[in-house]
């Protein structure tokens, strides 16, 4: 379970996050939507220490994140994450990319960790493309891949931050379609996302987020069609 | 008008002589690479991302390096170190002086190979749970590696080129060695002539070399 309490971020004078508390439960899929600059990713950067918090707290399975104490590398692979603009390491093959992490930082060897990654890979749909490097890949394709490094830490939490903006139209249905898999499967999965068609299908709760403050959180059947604020009902007039 | 005799045999028969410096230059050059890739890249990443003392010491490095003359810096692991009773020989002077004048030259290189690799790779890899060691040996500096590749074989050729300054406090690599028979046979044009290819054939070699390697390493 992610329980946020009182969270506050800065950057420098820019007061980007003021005050979420936030549960996630196991098995739980949260969507959060709000438009840019409203702090949702900054708000995911937190719940795995890549960017430190100024007030509050986060824990992750009673683990305080920001405690000095926390070996933030053995937290972070309990929480995949996958980015908007996808980071495959181009100087690796697909399988490469996915066994590295589950090689050096799980410490598996090197047959256990191509048999994950290659598992990984069959599983978000890339099994014939093990050889190939990132460059060879489309848009879509590399974003799977993205999805399948992170699956191959057997994270308990994946968060994707706008992980189909950045993609050509077309490629997003694919993308999509591979997080709906997950969320089928039982993913803890918190996404912020612009894909008002997937928060309102896939999700069990959606977030609205509004200038650093969660103005809205409910189930998808709420939060599009009877808007308990003002802000979110500006909003979804905007993007429906 | 022009009444000089050429005289090849001389150098000919010293050629075996001549080619057996030729690989001191070589191996004095890659040593000093070598050292050079690894200090350039600490001072690199201690210009990034030190402060203080650490950062200042990179930044006179890098600083002296680049803008003294390398025969300068020579005369100062030679003669300079020599004043004050630390005498070294040729052989460490040479390979000292390289090191310290690639080593510069490399950290700007690197600076700027740093700054080619997206820093959301960094991030990538430390979500996966790479601490900052892994994270930077398996994913930054590779990609750093590819980006500053050629500017390191131009260093290279540079290294075995500037070796030839050896001559000057009597080390005898290539350029020494002839200095050393052209003086004793006075066949100066000769020999500096056949130097002079012995140079562009290593440079060719070390060039194509590169170029294999450069094959093997960067298949993405």
């Amino acid at each position: 379970m992610i329980q946020v309490r009182g969270l506050h971020k800065h950057f420098g004078d820019l007061h980007v996050l003021k005050g979420i508390d936030l549960d996630v439960n196991k098995g739980e899929v949260l969507s959060v939507i709000g438009s840019s600059g409203s702090g949702k990713s900054t708000l995911l950067y937190c719940l795995n220490s890549l960017e430190q918090i100024q007030k509050g707290s986060v824990h992750v399975d009673g683990i305080d994140v920001h405690a000095k104490q926390t070996d933030v590398n053995k937290l972070r692979q309990k929480l995949g994450m996958v980015f908007q603009q996808w980071n495959s390491f181009p100087h690796l093959t697909v399988l490469e990319n996915v066994a590295l992490a589950p090689r050096i930082v799980s410490g598996k060897s090197k047959e256990e960790a191509y048999a994950m990654a290659e598992k990984q890979l069959k599983h978000v749909g890339l099994g014939d493309k093990l050889k190939n490097y990132p460059s060879s890949l489309s848009g879509g394709q590399q974003q799977r891949l993205a999805i399948a490094r992170a699956l191959a830490m057997e994270p308990e939490y994946m968060l994707f931050d706008e992980a189909t903006s950045a993609l050509d139209p077309e490629k997003v249905g694919e993308v999509l379609d591979t997080m709906r898999l997950l969320a089928e499967e039982g993913m803890t999965m918190i996404c912020v996302t612009h894909e008002m068609g997937f928060a309102k299908e896939v999700s069990d709760r959606v977030a609205y987020f509004h200038e650093g403050i969660m103005e809205e959180i409910g189930p998808p059947e709420q939060i599009f069609q009877a808007p308990q604020s003002e802000h979110t009902r500006k909003f979804l007039a905007n993007v429906l | 008008m022009f009444d000089y005799n050429f005289h090849w045999r001389p150098v000919l028969k010293t050629l075996p002589d001549l080619i057996q410096a030729g690989l001191t230059t070589l191996e004095v050059a890659s040593l000093s690479m070598l050292i050079g890739i690894v200090l350039g890249l600490c001072l690199a990443l201690m210009r990034m991302n030190m402060t203080g003392p650490l950062k200042w010491f990179a930044v006179s490095w890098i600083e002296l390096a680049r803008n003294t003359p390398a025969l300068f810096q020579l005369f100062f692991f030679g003669f300079g170190l020599g004043a004050i009773g630390i005498n070294l020989t040729p052989y460490t002077i040479i390979l000292t002086g390289l090191s310290f004048n690639c080593a510069g030259y490399l950290a700007e290189n690197f600076r700027g190979g740093f700054q080619a690799v997206p820093d959301t790779q960094l991030k990538a890899a430390r979500c996966l749970g790479m601490n900052a060691w892994q994270a930077y040996t398996r994913i930054v500096i590779p990609q750093v590696f590819r980006v500053v590749y050629h500017p390191i074989t131009n260093q290279m050729v540079w290294a075995v080129l500037m070796s030839s300054l050896g001559m000057l406090i009597g080390f005898r690599e290539l350029s020494g060695e002839t200095q050393f028979f052209a003086s004793r046979t006075f066949r100066i044009f000769e020999y500096f002539a056949v130097t002079a290819v012995l140079y562009y054939i290593i440079v060719k070699i070390v060039l194509a070399a590169s170029r294999l390697l450069a094959m093997r390493l960067f298949r993405y």
